[in-house]
């Protein structure tokens, strides 16, 4: 699994973060890093989540 | 329920209604799955209705909500129907075209109305702004640069205000209340709002009301404020708030009050659990029944209502943070929590004057929300931390 991040959609609303810390964080600066592109399957479940409720559409998965 | 439902039907085909679809079918039901909406749309996304369809950026179809992962969702889709009548006894909802729809578990998640100015429904040129046939409306409307009247300030009207100064479109914003949103976010950050909107060319007025619309051929052509002053416009949008849509539940047995009454778990009845924008539920941890209108609670709600549906006697309260945004211009303000019976705000980073802070909010010795205008970052890690009790010395001295 390979998450996308789509940065001219992304606009820092932080969603992602609170479904799934582990992979998403918005730092200080505003802006959204991905700390794991490539995370392990047993976060697929919250990845998805994270997917469905991105309000900007902004997020998917390669798989 | 004897068993797991067979034939579920949600009522509303929006946010709340869509999400409480998927998490029955993720949750294993594999029964008959119906979902009534009386709009004619599929389910699609309302935040972008202020901002991207009413701006013209987006075409009203990236606003769909059903995407290659819901191939599987197997629902039969109702859509230009009202319910209009619910059974509980005989577990039916018979619908304005006289159909009866039997269930064996039901998710009332319709939503809510807009209220409008009495006496306008009927007049041209007067809108509201909930659904993807009013922002497509407001949006042809507005293209070309007509003058605006927007009646209230909060958060639809505001971001609606904000979209048609982008557009090139001349906006006259009335707000009974002194400043915008004051009664939600306190008189200080309400003063920031108005500045920001007053800096990009809105013609603001607040501490009046709109007294009555005017009209000519039945089109609206102004409005006199309550201070005898007048307001001439092409177009009015109207954002006061909305009304729980549970006409259609007068005298099915459920409890009504503002919303239909739910417990903890977000079952109301036999075999009826609600969500959303509708759903006024025992909120365990805020010792009270609450009812919100935010996207993302309807999402969740949603999805937790649907696993009440199945779970019978296991079913596990709903006690979420609420949380929502509201993009204005290149301002983006977060709030997370409840800010109702605040005693205090205080900003603890950042300031008002550079418009890009967090606030928080006392009640008693505990904070019981957090602001943040352009600080995602920080609300995120907020919107986490207020779902425990949080002292307030504590808080504002990390």
């Amino acid at each position: 699994m390979r998450v996308v991040v789509d940065y001219d959609l992304c606009e820092s609303n932080a969603v992602c973060m609170s479904i799934a810390p582990e992979v998403f964080e918005v730092r200080d600066d505003d802006f959204l890093y991905v700390l794991q592109e490539n995370p392990p399957e047993d976060l697929r479940a919250k990845v998805e989540e994270a997917v469905v409720r991105c309000p900007k559409q902004a997020i998917s998965i390669e798989d | 329920m004897n068993g797991r439902p067979r034939r579920a039907l949600v009522v509303g085909a929006s946010q709340a209604g869509l999400s409480a679809a998927r998490a029955l079918r993720r949750l294993g039901f594999d029964g008959e799955l119906t979902v009534v909406g009386d709009e004619e749309h599929l389910p699609y996304d309302r935040p972008p209705l202020s901002k991207q369809v009413l701006a013209g950026e987006w075409p009203p179809e990236r606003t769909a909500l059903l995407g290659d992962a819901d191939a599987d969702l197997d629902v039969t889709w109702r859509l230009g129907r009202r319910a209009a009548a619910l059974d509980v006894e005989r577990r039916t909802v018979s619908l304005d075209d006289g159909d009866d729809v039997p269930y064996d578990g039901l998710v009332i998640a319709c939503g809510a109305r807009p209220r409008t100015l009495p006496g306008t429904e009927i007049v041209a040129g007067v809108h509201a702004l909930r659904t993807l046939d009013d922002a497509v409306a407001v949006r042809d409307a507005v293209a070309g640069g007509a003058r605006v009247l927007v009646v209230g300030a909060g958060f639809i009207g505001a971001e609606v205000a904000a979209t048609c100064r982008e557009v090139g479109a001349e906006v006259t914003m009335v707000e009974p209340l002194p400043v915008p949103l004051g009664r939600v976010l306190g008189e200080d950050v309400g003063r920031v709002v108005a500045d920001v909107h007053r800096d990009h060319g809105v013609d603001l007025r607040t501490g009046v009301g709109v007294d009555r619309l005017e009209t000519a051929d039945g089109r609206v052509t102004g409005a006199v404020l309550a201070d005898g002053s007048t307001v001439a416009c092409d177009l009015a949008v109207v954002g006061i708030g909305v009304v729980p849509a549970t006409g259609w539940l007068e005298g099915s047995g459920l409890a009504l009050d503002d919303g239909v009454v739910a417990d903890a778990t977000c079952r109301a009845g036999p075999g009826v659990v609600v969500a959303g924008d509708v759903a006024r539920w025992y909120h365990r941890r805020y010792g009270e029944h609450v009812r919100i209108e935010h996207w993302d609670h309807a999402i969740a709600m949603g999805a937790h209502a649907a696993a009440t549906l199945l779970a019978g006697d296991d079913a596990l309260p709903f006690e979420p943070v609420p949380w929502f945004w509201s993009d204005q211009y290149d301002r983006k303000l977060m709030l997370a929590g409840r800010v109702q019976g605040a005693d205090e705000v205080r900003v603890v980073d950042g300031s008002l004057d550079e418009r890009r802070f967090v606030a928080l909010y006392r009640r008693g010795d505990e904070v019981v929300a957090a602001l943040g205008m352009n600080r995602p970052a920080p609300l995120a890690r907020w919107r986490a931390r207020l779902a425990d009790r949080v002292g307030w010395d504590e808080a504002i001295t990390d």
